[in-house]
């Protein structure tokens, strides 16, 4: 298998989807001429043209909008916002209109909408555009949320969401289209579910459950606790909503502790969602309380020290994990 | 500093009475020594030190009486300070009870106490006295005499699927949290002691005792398995009252039939050899089917009549003995349970059995056929009420229709528990068992 960027597993699956079918369409800020700011729609405008690949003026609220219309009307829309941060001005649209319209008339509208943008921090974004505010949508019963963390499940899963006739917030992270990863031959097709989480990596000491950017700072941070003797099970989540609980419930009746990492703040967020179903679940399996690793609970800082230590790490994922792993455990 | 606390003894135990203290303030102990000598409801048992250092403080005077839970003592390290609470008088009050409070206690009802224990257990009504970071300040006062134990769901569900007694466990996670690991060791430990769960301190860590040679004499420090062979066996002897019916058995019909069995258990596919313990197992337990007041438990305020019918088999070991257990033995075919005890007496002589496998039975045979032995009494395996001991196969003189024949026979003993079952009951139980044994086919069909 050949070996391609998250920004290109990305773009492969729009131009596959829209030669597929002519309804769909991608529209944004600086998506033609430009190509996108993170350069994923680059060359869609000259092979699809401006029909299909349309530049918006810069007003989230219109976009969206607009997007959700033309859904409505029987097209498939991809909006590519620029920040899941700008979305907070299209929120209302996403909220009250994508994620309703279906249950409040009678079933009878679909809305086969996908909204991609980028969130979390890392490249000295500043307060405002640095955020992980998946858990903000995650909250709300008519939304799709998924957070794919490689090129393999990025094209799989935004196929995927092209296809659903159920708006899908398909949220990246700004240091994620750099990575890469193997993902099969143009034209061989393939897709991966938007309610299936992976079990990254085996293990019996540990589940760390993580998603996102957040996916690769844990293997790495598995890999030296494997050095140790520690083996850490990583479960990427990869959907937001639906969760794929059973597959979390089936690791932790096999290892009894969790841990779980993700770039997002720790209040009221994904992760405390996540660990109140788990105690819910799995309660009669656990052996220790979870281990939270998060961002501090700060709003994200410029200067590049400050950003750096407000973070989360991969050794504060190793030490989360030792704290709840016995040591005679594993050496007993 | 840690906390010696009053153990929980047994189910009915509410508080227990200091009589004695072996060790004095100021003296160092180790751990597994013994601290102290209390008295519960039903026996005196010695209180061992589950960690070492010096006994720092005694709390409960000698006399005097704590709830179960109470702190009694406290070791640490000899420069440790005491916790504030405790270096002024009231100390010992905060934990025991007057003589006054005791018999007052003692009048009261034990269902409700163990109602309430139960719901502590399960995590319905939550109750943590002084701060839990500092074990030093965990004394109950008397009036509320349970303390919340922290263990994590995992071990307290593995703990209960054992009957494991946890509340003695040395938990080593944060807080002094109970873990899924401690489960496991302490039940890797139990597996050295028999049958039951049983209310004594699982030693942790026991390093292996040294033997003195000292004159003229040899003296060698109790193993886990002997010291709770000791208890249990004289607690048995003190509390349950036995009595015993022998009675003699023709077995030569019995002998034909395992004769006969044996020709067709060797051309199985799975080939087994049945012995005359497997016979008897099947026969104790139809018999306890058949008569199930056998099949009981005394507990004190009622009877425990049990519908399932698991047959314990005494197995010897080198270090002492121990009890594998046949479940639902009078549902099994013979071959079946051929093949159960010859599994269970490989992984005890091997050390293998796990706490399912020797826990739960409802009735013991004791077999000391193979010793050449005529007849003997064994000692009831609490808590079940009767046990069969089981003597040699012997030629002997009978007379029958007027001629002396030689026929095989053997001698079987009944030790009943009489708070449970009188002794006519005793003989017609036995009576069954001849009756299938002299008549074997009731074993088949």
């Amino acid at each position: 298998m050949r070996t391609i960027t998250y920004r290109d597993a990305l773009r492969e699956a729009i131009r596959e989807e829209m030669q597929r079918d002519e309804r769909i369409f991608i529209l944004g800020e600086d998506i033609a001429g430009y190509g996108g700011s993170y350069a994923v729609s680059k060359g869609l405008f000259e092979e699809f043209g401006e029909k299909r690949v349309r530049d918006t003026p810069l007003s989230e609220e219109v976009i969206t909008g607009a997007a959700i219309g033309a859904a409505l009307g029987g097209l498939r829309p991809i909006l590519e916002l620029m920040t899941i941060n700008f979305s907070l001005l299209a929120s209302d649209l996403l909220v009250n209109s994508a994620a309703k319209f279906h249950y409040m008339f009678g079933g009878q509208p679909e809305i086969p909408l996908v909204v991609r943008m980028p969130g979390g921090g890392g490249a000295q974004r500043g307060a405002q555009h640095s955020q992980m505010l998946e858990s903000w949508y995650a909250h709300i019963p008519g939304l799709k949320v998924v957070m794919p963390a490689t090129p393999y499940d990025a094209k799989g899963m935004l196929k995927s969401a092209v296809r659903d006739p159920n708006p899908v917030l398909f949220i990246e992270h700004e240091l994620l289209y750099n990575v890469k990863g193997e993902v099969p031959d143009e034209g061989i097709e393939y897709t991966v579910p938007l309610n299936r989480g992976e079990v990254k990596r085996e293990g019996q000491h540990v589940t760390i459950i993580t998603f996102s950017r957040m996916l690769h700072l844990t293997l790495q941070a598995a890999e030296d606790l494997a050095k140790e003797g520690i083996q850490a099970e990583v479960i990427d989540l990869r959907s937001i909503r639906p969760l794929d609980i059973d597959l979390i419930v089936d690791s932790v009746k096999k290892t009894n502790r969790v841990v779980i990492a993700e770039e997002g703040w720790k209040y009221y967020g994904t992760g405390q969602g996540l660990a109140a179903l788990i105690y819910e679940f799995a309660f009669d399996y656990m052996d220790a309380p979870i281990e939270h690793v998060n961002s501090a609970d700060v709003p994200m800082p410029y200067s590049k020290v400050l950003e750096r230590a407000a973070l989360p790490k991969k050794s504060d994922v190793v030490n989360a994990v030792k704290a709840i792993v016995p040591q005679a455990l594993v050496h007993g | 500093m840690k906390t010696v606390e009053m153990p929980k003894m047994g189910d009915t135990m509410e508080e227990g009475k200091i009589l004695r203290w072996m060790k004095q303030e100021g003296d160092s102990v180790t751990k597994g020594e013994s601290l102290a000598e209390v008295e519960t409801d039903k026996v005196n048992i010695e209180i061992e030190a589950f960690a070492g250092g010096v006994l720092r403080k005694i709390l409960v005077p000698e006399g005097a009486s704590a709830p179960i839970g109470a702190g009694i003592a406290l070791i640490g390290a000899p420069d440790e300070p005491l916790p504030d609470l405790l270096t002024g008088n009231g100390s010992a009050r905060a934990a025991a009870t007057t003589p006054k409070e005791t018999e007052k206690g003692a009048t009261t009802p034990e269902a409700p106490a163990q109602k309430l224990e139960g719901l502590l257990r399960e995590g319905t009504v939550g109750y943590s006295q002084g701060t839990p970071q500092q074990p030093g300040l965990q004394i109950a006062p008397a009036t509320e005499s349970f303390e919340r134990i922290f263990i994590s769901p995992i071990a307290r569900r593995i703990a209960e699927e054992h009957q494991l007694d946890y509340s003695r466990v040395e938990g080593t996670g944060p807080n002094g949290r109970i873990i899924k690991m401690d489960i496991e060791a302490a039940l890797a430990q139990r597996q050295e002691i028999p049958a039951v769960p049983l209310p004594v301190q699982v030693p942790v860590e026991e390093t292996a005792p040294a033997i003195i040679e000292a004159g003229e004499v040899t003296e060698i420090p109790l193993t886990a398995m002997r010291r709770t062979i000791a208890k249990r066996l004289s607690q048995s002897m003190q509390t349950a009252p036995h009595f015993y019916v022998t009675s003699v058995i023709d077995t030569g019909k019995l002998a034909d039939l395992r004769r006969q069995i044996n020709e067709y258990a060797q051309k199985e596919p799975d080939p087994v050899k049945v012995s005359f313990n497997d016979l008897l197992v099947k026969a104790v337990a139809l018999a306890l089917v058949r008569m199930p007041q056998v099949n009981v438990s005394f507990a004190e305020d009622r009877l425990i009549l049990k519908k399932q019918v698991h047959i314990g088999m005494a197995v010897a070991l080198e270090q002492g003995l121990i009890v594998p257990v046949i479940r639902n033995a009078d549902q099994r075919r013979i071959l079946d349970i051929a093949r159960e005890s010859q599994r269970l007496a490989e992984l005890a002589r091997t050390g293998k059995l796990r706490p399912e496998d020797f826990s739960g039975g409802t009735f013991t045979v004791s077999n000391l056929g193979m010793f050449d032995v005529d007849s003997f009494t064994a000692v009831i395996n609490p808590p079940e009420s009767a046990i069969l001991a089981v003597g040699s196969i012997t030629p002997t003189p009978v007379v029958i229709d007027g001629q002396v024949v030689v026929r095989d026979r053997m001698k079987m003993t009944l030790s009943s528990d009489h708070r449970a079952i009188d002794g006519a009951t005793a003989a017609r139980f036995l009576q069954e068992v001849k009756r299938l044994l002299e008549e074997p086919f009731g074993l088949l069909v």
